[in-house]
């Protein structure tokens, strides 16, 4: 059985109900792409499954008990979160913003021990950028920016880490490099990973699991090459697309593809 | 021009300094008044105080209350000022400029309207809740979006509320024929300070500081953001309004003893971040002792320039960092 799942979850904002009934599994120690159209509900799901979004009806639980009647501080120990496009205090720097990550486990006044040392100087030295430590970050490039936040995530020690479009903004080389780190991470650290993904191939590449949703609505979840094909694209994305072998990594891959309901695509511009 | 500061000094090495300055700055102020008064009549009022002397009664009732008051309400603006800047994550934030010291203004107009006669524990709780009141309007109409508070929105629902309770103090103030004592409010100034009123501020003021200094870390995580506060396991919904509470108290304390100065709360945090970066475990403790620096010092000067207001002196150099950070752009922080 799976650490973390949720139950007959119904999530909405204020009256306006995004997702209804929905039951979900985590497959631990992999690598978990949501994927989706534009307002589906990914992020959605995203951050109620981390518990930053009540829920109104059903239940999250990791390890069989509720998240959201756990102490955050606890449940902050065993899930990571990195939310889309943080931004960040002009003057911080790289070692404070990541000696963060070590909150869960102070109490009181919030003093470094000798451990939060250790495991801050490991999640720099793992992201590659212990050089950076004493640079303020909103000096860095965005993807040496991402990398701090994924080290403060490491910082927290937790097995599981969800990850909110953390390519958004990069370009395709730096969204490469994350997404390389993420995937080394979850090899050596087995540390299972849910992320919602924007680019499906990146998404069939680096993940292992795939849910995808449509309309609030889990459409699929499995392994990839068994839930992957065209009808599944052409239902939740609306686009006629060729499944091919990548030559690289020997997965799926999608090209050729176009709007189903090619309408829209062929509007004269004057 | 971006002024930006690449290499943070050591914090301790500046805190030393700001204390050092504030020190010779009270100093100062001590020595310096109407009357021509020499140092060892001032070390004979502190150590040996004469009652027959008039020297001793200016320094022991007039001059060191007065420094002290400017002290305490310059510890109060900026520390509250740092608060509410984590709170809201907005770099234009300010006691006055969110409505806090124009509600806490009006609810002492009504007071004295009502009361003439109150004692200083109570004044300080009339202006906790008029900061209470002022505050809430302007965040209530200052944030419309779920992720927090647009900077220049937040400011121009604060100079709204603002004037509008300005005007129903001074409405007040007409009708009640206050208006002795309201123009004392409205332009701010230290000189009155009484033992009595220290009495009670001091001890309020230094146990809620201890409180922003014990809960600085959490100012910190705040500051990153909703998601990622509550995401490290942050009690958000404690910590914020705790924060905002405080630094209401801090306002209210600020605007009983002194009326209404502004800009000190936005200043001050904003060159403390400057001198030693944004972790609030550093930003708070050297915001306190540049806050006193600013008041005790500005106050000095009023002094010299024949009782000049200290807001007017303090707004002098305010209004220029305010218009400088608007043309910044006032992102969040």
């Amino acid at each position: 059985m799976n650490r973390l799942t949720g139950r007959n979850l119904t999530i909405a904002y204020g009256n306006k109900v995004i997702i209804e009934d929905l039951d979900i599994e985590i497959p631990d120690k992999k690598i978990t792409s949501i994927i989706g159209p534009n307002g589906c509900g990914k992020s959605t799901l995203l951050k109620a499954l981390c518990r930053l979004l009540p829920i109104k009806k059903g239940k999250i639980a990791l390890d069989g008990t509720d998240i959201n009647k756990s102490a955050s501080k606890e449940i902050a120990k065993k899930i990571a979160i990195l939310p889309q496009s943080p931004e960040v205090a002009d003057g911080l720097t790289v070692g404070e913003l990541v000696s963060y990550g070590r909150y869960p486990y102070q109490k009181g006044f919030g003093r470094l021990v000798p451990e939060d040392v250790e495991v801050i100087d490991w999640a720099l030295q793992v992201t590659g950028i212990t050089e950076f430590k004493h640079r303020i970050i909103n000096d860095l490039s965005g993807g040496q920016k991402q990398r701090v936040w994924i080290a403060m995530a490491l910082a927290q020690k937790t097995d599981i880490i969800f990850l909110d479009e953390p390519t958004t903004f990069l370009d395709i080389a730096h969204q490469l490099e994350i997404l390389e780190l993420i995937k080394e991470l979850n090899q050596k650290q087995q540390t299972t990973i849910v992320m919602v993904l924007h680019d499906i191939n990146q998404a069939i590449r680096f993940s292992d699991y795939m849910i995808t949703m449509k309309d609030g609505e889990v459409i699929t979840q499995g392994n990839i090459p068994e839930v992957l094909s065209s009808q599944l694209l052409a239902e939740v994305f609306q686009i006629d697309a060729e499944l091919m072998q990548d030559k690289l990594t020997g997965k799926p891959m999608i090209a050729n593809y176009q709007l189903v309901n090619r309408k829209y695509s062929k509007v004269e511009i004057k | 021009m971006e002024l930006k500061n690449k290499i943070p000094f050591h914090f301790s090495i500046i805190f030393t300094i700001a204390c050092i300055i504030l020190v010779i700055t009270f100093w100062i102020s001590i020595v310096y008044g109407n009357a021509d008064i020499d140092t060892s009549t001032i070390l004979n009022a502190i150590f040996n105080y004469d009652p027959e002397d008039v020297n001793h009664n200016i320094i022991i009732d007039v001059r060191i209350p007065r420094d002290i008051g400017a002290l305490l309400v310059g510890v109060a603006l900026a520390v509250s000022g740092a608060g509410i800047q984590s709170v809201t994550r907005n770099s234009l934030a300010d006691p006055s400029l969110i409505g806090l010291n124009s509600g806490a203004a009006l609810m002492l107009a009504l007071t004295y309207a009502v009361s003439p006669v109150i004692t200083f524990p109570l004044l300080i709780l009339t202006g906790f809740i008029g900061a209470m009141l002022g505050g809430t309007m302007v965040l209530m109409i200052g944030s419309s979006r779920k992720d927090g508070f647009n900077p220049v929105r937040l400011i121009l629902a604060g100079a709204a509320v603002s004037a509008l309770l300005s005007a129903a103090s001074q409405a007040i103030a007409l009708y009640f024929r206050l208006n002795q004592s309201l123009i004392f409010w409205s332009s701010g100034g230290v000189s009155g300070t009484t033992w009595q009123q220290l009495y009670t501020g001091i001890p309020v003021v230094a146990i809620i500081v201890v409180i922003f200094i014990l809960i600085s870390g959490q100012l910190s995580i705040l500051n990153l953001g909703e998601s990622i506060a509550k995401g490290l396991g942050q009690n958000v919904k404690l910590i914020r309004p705790g924060t905002m509470l405080l630094s209401m108290l801090l306002a209210g304390i600020s605007v009983a003893i002194v009326g209404q100065i502004a800009f000190v709360g936005l200043m001050v945090p904003h060159i403390s971040r400057f001198l030693v970066g944004t972790d609030y475990k550093k930003v708070i403790p050297l915001t306190a002792v540049l806050g006193g620096c600013l008041v005790v010092g500005a106050d000095t000067v009023a002094r010299l320039m024949g009782e000049a207001p200290v807001s007017a002196i303090i707004s002098f150099i305010g209004v220029p960092y305010f218009l400088y950070l608007i043309k910044k752009g006032g992102r969040t922080i």
